[in-house]
Order: structure tokens, then C-alpha cells, then sequence
């Protein structure tokens, strides 16, 4: 259970997050819209440490990170599994060092073979197949969101954070990734984090959907909540997204 | 009043960059001694720095040495009627500055500005998050690296440029110079010590740091996308060029007075 109370983040010349407030659940899949520039992505980094938030705080599992020691907050860290917007795969491995990389530091006395069954079992739970000696440079948008969210899960982490995942696909590869986040929440029972500007990805994955806007959350709830909320600012920006 | 302005924008702008930078060296070197090291990349990293820039500075050394040799030949020849201590000149020049400076330039230039471009394309494509995500410190993963391999590769990198300028002055000497091969190697080592080759040395380390220093600093504070990137390579040639050059006068003064060269 995540709960997050009164984030505040600032950057140089102006305040991003202005007082944050929303309860995350085990084993559910919420997301979080808003529109680019709100400070998505940067409400992401808070909840996993990424970036250390001015004001506020973020108690995970009962331990708030934004008090707690580099160590600590390394171990708190282990929950976690985040898909970047553009899959931030290194670039100077192949897909199997991007898998195992995470699978290696985690347990140093794996042997080779182990470590080689895991990879190959994460890669088809996002239904890939022989691209392990690929670079990444070699594959597609989607194929990189799915060898993101291979490297993500290949820890088996509580938590899974998606950064705008649906971003830059075409219709059917984004119906595809949707439909991956469904899977790993059914096969793996994880808790999931989305962010995304997408209301038709977010209606499709979510348990709720939390707007934000203006730095803070203005609206949760179910998808049909959202769809029929009597809030000017949500339905302005539902209006906006499904024209 | 709007030039006061920003020229203290400026020096505000400077002075938050200079302390940024302490603070990056800072985490750098606890994590060199806090974390396990990367042997793996530690390894990578000193072939890169060694290897890559071996040919370069090879030819950028022989050739020194030649012109030395030939210039300070030919000077000599037209006031004394001889080539007088044409080695002594070329083992002096390459050991003490030419050596040590232009090899580090050549290295500032080719691998410090592939670290910078390497390090902001991994900020800027957020795989250094995606790092700290897998449970890795990216300074002990990407910064202590390559501390270590500027600062072992380096220093021997500009021993074999030495080397290799004194031959290349070895073979002006017999060839356009007319000088016996044993008078030029005598020149070379009657009056060259140990000392000598010290002072080199250590200015060459520090050289390194500030090469591994302005690229890394450069890299993990790249501005934003591409273009961010490309400042950023620019920028780190040209620090750590100047820099080079200023510190090797002041270094060079603070060895001498210590009795070292
Ligand atoms: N590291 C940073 N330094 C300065 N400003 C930042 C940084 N990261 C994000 N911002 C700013 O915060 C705001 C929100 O960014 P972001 O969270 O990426 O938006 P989005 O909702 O599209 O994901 C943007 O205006 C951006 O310029
Ligand atoms: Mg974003």
C-alpha cells in the first residue's frame, strides 16, 4: 500500500507538485491523466525515490522514503519495477543483458543457466521470442516498451510503474501494451502505477483513475466515474483527448 | 540595469556549475571506496581510454618529436655550425611538457568527449533512472570507472608518447641531421633524470582527473535531448583543454619548487 500525502516538488523556477494526495491499494491497477507538462512523470519518480520531493510524504509499505537513508530507500527500491516512457534500454547491450541486468545485481551466485530460464520466461510473459541477441537500436517502439517491461518485472517486484506506455504507438501495438498491463496484473498479482495522457488506455486498465491537474489529484475514481464526473476540468480534458 | 542583471545571472549561473561539480567528485570518490567496484567496466573503460587512443597519440608524438628535431637542428646548425644537443632538447620538451600535454589533449578530445556524449545520452534517454531503478548506483556503475581507467591509462599512454617522440626525433637526427644515433641517444640521457620523468607523471594525473572530471561532470549534467548533448560534448573539449593548460603552468611552478623536474 502506497499512501501519498501533501507532495510538493519544485523545480528551479516553479513548483510542479502542490500537494499530492492519493492511497494506491495492493493489487490494483490505478492511473494517473493529466496533461503533458503536469508533472506526470515526476510524481512517478517521487513514489520510487527517483526524485526527492521538497515537501510531503510517501509511505510505502509503512516506511515513508522521502525520511529514510540511501540505504533504506535502496531496499524500499527493490519493490519496484518501472517501464520509461521511451523504455530506457541500454543501448550498448543486447536484450538479454537488458533482462538480466537487474536479475545478475540482484543475485550474484545465479548461474548463467538460471538466469538464462528467467530471461526467456519474462520475455514470453511479453510475448517476445528470439530477440535476445538484438540490440536495442534493432527493435521497434513496441518491441522496446516490451523488453522495458521485461527488465521491469524481471525482479518480480510488488509494484510496476508504466510511464506513459501507450504513448507513440499505433492503435492496435497500444491495444496490445493495454492488454499486456492486464495480463501482468493477472498473472503476477502486482500493484500498477500508469501515467498516461491516453483516456481510452486508462479505461481500459484502470480499477480508478486519478486527474491531476495544476499540481494536485482533482477527481478519483472508477472509469465511469471519471467518464461522468461533473467536474468542468475532467470533462474538459476527456473532451479533449477523445475528440 | 538589465546588464546587471544578467551578468550576475551569469555568475550565479557559474558559481551553482562549480558547485555542482565538487559535489559530483565528491560522490564519485565515496562511491569508489563505498561500493563494490565494476570490474567489468573498469576493464572496458582502460581499453577504451588505452586503446582507442593509442594510434592518435602515436602519431601526434612521432611527429612532435621529428619537427623538434629538425627545428632545433636547424637553429643550431645556422649559429653554431652543428646540431648541438639535439636529443637533449626532444627527451626535455617530450618528457616534460609536450608528451604529457598534447597526448592529454588528444585524449580530452577523443575519449573525453565520447564519455560526455556517451553519459548525457544515458540522462537524457533516462537510462540512468532505469540504473538506479535496478538497484544500481550509476557513479559506482558509470563515474568510478572511469575515474580509475583515466587515471591508470593515461600516464601510460604518455610514457609511450614520450618514447615514441625521442625516436621519431632519433630519426631526423641520422636521417636529415647527420648525427651519429649514439651522440643523440647520449644527449638524451646525459642530463635526463628521474625527476624528470616524475614531473610528467603526476602532471599527467591530473591531467586525467580533470579530464574524467569536466567529461563525466558534463555528461550527467547534459541539458535536455539532443541538442543538450552536443553543447555538452563541446563544452568538455573546450574546459578541459583550457584547463589543461592553465593548471599545467601552475603545476609545473608548484614541482619545480618542490625540487621535482
Ligand atoms: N529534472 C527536471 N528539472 C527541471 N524541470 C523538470 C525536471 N523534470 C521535469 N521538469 C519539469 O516539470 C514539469 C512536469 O514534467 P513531467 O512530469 O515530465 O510532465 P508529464 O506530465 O508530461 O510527464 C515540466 O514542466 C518539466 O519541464
Ligand atoms: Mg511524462
Amino acid at each position: 500500500m502506497i499512501k501519498i500525502r501533501g507532495v510538493h516538488k519544485y523545480f528551479e523556477d516553479k513548483w510542479v507538485l502542490r500537494g499530492v494526495d492519493i492511497d494506491i491499494y495492493d493489487g490494483e491497477t490505478i492511473t494517473i491523466i493529466g496533461g503533458s507538462g503536469e508533472g506526470k512523470s515526476v510524481l512517478l519518480k517521487c513514489i520510487v525515490g527517483l526524485l526527492k520531493v521538497d515537501k510531503g510524504e510517501i509511505v510505502i509499505d509503512g516506511v515513508d522514503i522521502t525520511k529514510v537513508s540511501d540505504i533504506e530507500l535502496q531496499k524500499v527500491q527493490k519493490n519496484f519495477g518501472f517501464l520509461f516512457q521511451g523504455a530506457a534500454l541500454f543501448d550498448s547491450m543486447t536484450v538479454y543483458e537488458n533482462v538480466a541486468f537487474g536479475i545478475r545485481r540482484r543475485n550474484p551466485s545465479l548461474s548463467e543457466s538460471k538466469i538464462r530460464r528467467i530471461v526467456e520466461e519474462k520475455l514470453s510473459l511479453v510475448g517476445l521470442k528470439g530477440v535476445e541477441n538484438l540490440k536495442p537500436a534493432a527493435l521497434s517502439g513496441g518491441m522496446k516498451k516490451r523488453v522495458g517491461l521485461a527488465r521491469a518485472i524481471a525482479t518480480n517486484p510488488k509494484y510496476i510503474l508504466y510511464d506513459e506506455p501507450t504513448t507513440g504507438l499505433d492503435p492496435v501495438l497500444a491495444d496490445s501494451i493495454n492488454d499486456l498491463i492486464i495480463d501482468m496484473k493477472k498473472k503476477l498479482g502486482v500493484t500498477s502505477i500508469v501515467v498516461t495522457h491516453d483516456i481510452h488506455s486508462a479505461c481500459k486498465v484502470s480499477d480508478r483513475i486519478a486527474m491531476l491537474y495544476s499540481g494536485k489529484i482533482i477527481e478519483v475514481g472508477t472509469p465511469q466515474d471519471i467518464l461522468n464526473s461533473k467536474n468542468a476540468l475532467v470533462r474538459n480534458f476527456i473532451k479533449g483527448v477523445m475528440i | 540595469m538589465r546588464l546587471f542583471f544578467a551578468v550576475g545571472k551569469f555568475f550565479k549561473e557559474v558559481f551553482l556549475k562549480l558547485g555542482r561539480s565538487f559535489f559530483f567528485l565528491q560522490d564519485t570518490v565515496y562511491w569508489l571506496f563505498k561500493s563494490k567496484l565494476e570490474k567489468e567496466e573498469v576493464l572496458k573503460q582502460m581499453k577504451r581510454v588505452g586503446v582507442e587512443s593509442f594510434p592518435v597519440c602515436i602519431l601526434t608524438s612521432l611527429f612532435t618529436g621529428m619537427v623538434l628535431a629538425l627545428q632545433s637542428g636547424l637553429s643550431s646548425k645556422s649559429i653554431f655550425n652543428d646540431p648541438l644537443y639535439v636529443g637533449t632538447l626532444v627527451a626535455f620538451s617530450m618528457v616534460l611538457e609536450l608528451g604529457p600535454v598534447l597526448t592529454s589533449i588528444v585524449v580530452a578530445g577523443r575519449v573525453g568527449a565520447a564519455f560526455t556524449a556517451e553519459i548525457g545520452t544515458m540522462k537524457v534517454t533516462e537510462q540512468i533512472d532505469a540504473l538506479y531503478t535496478l538497484g544500481v548506483n550509476p557513479f559506482s556503475y558509470l563515474a568510478v570507472p572511469r575515474l580509475i581507467a583515466s587515471c591508470l591509462m593515461l600516464p601510460l599512454l604518455v610514457i609511450f608518447s614520450d618514447i615514441i617522440g625521442i625516436l621519431g626525433g632519433y630519426f631526423v637526427s641520422i636521417v636529415k641531421l647527420g648525427i651519429p644515433g649514439k651522440i643523440y641517444f647520449d644527449d638524451v640521457t646525459r642530463y635526463l633524470e628521474i625527476m624528470d620523468v616524475l614531473h610528467g607523471i603526476i602532471k599527467t594525473f591530473f591531467f586525467a582527473l580533470i579530464i574524467f572530471w569536466v567529461s563525466c561532470f558534463n555528461g550527467f549534467y547534459t541539458g535536455e535531448g539532443a541538442e543538450g548533448v552536443g553543447k555538452a560534448t563541446t563544452t568538455t573539449v573546450v574546459v578541459s583543454m583550457i584547463l589543461i593548460l592553465l593548471s599545467d603552468y601552475f603545476l609545473g611552478s608548484l614541482l619545480i619548487s618542490f625540487g621535482i623536474g
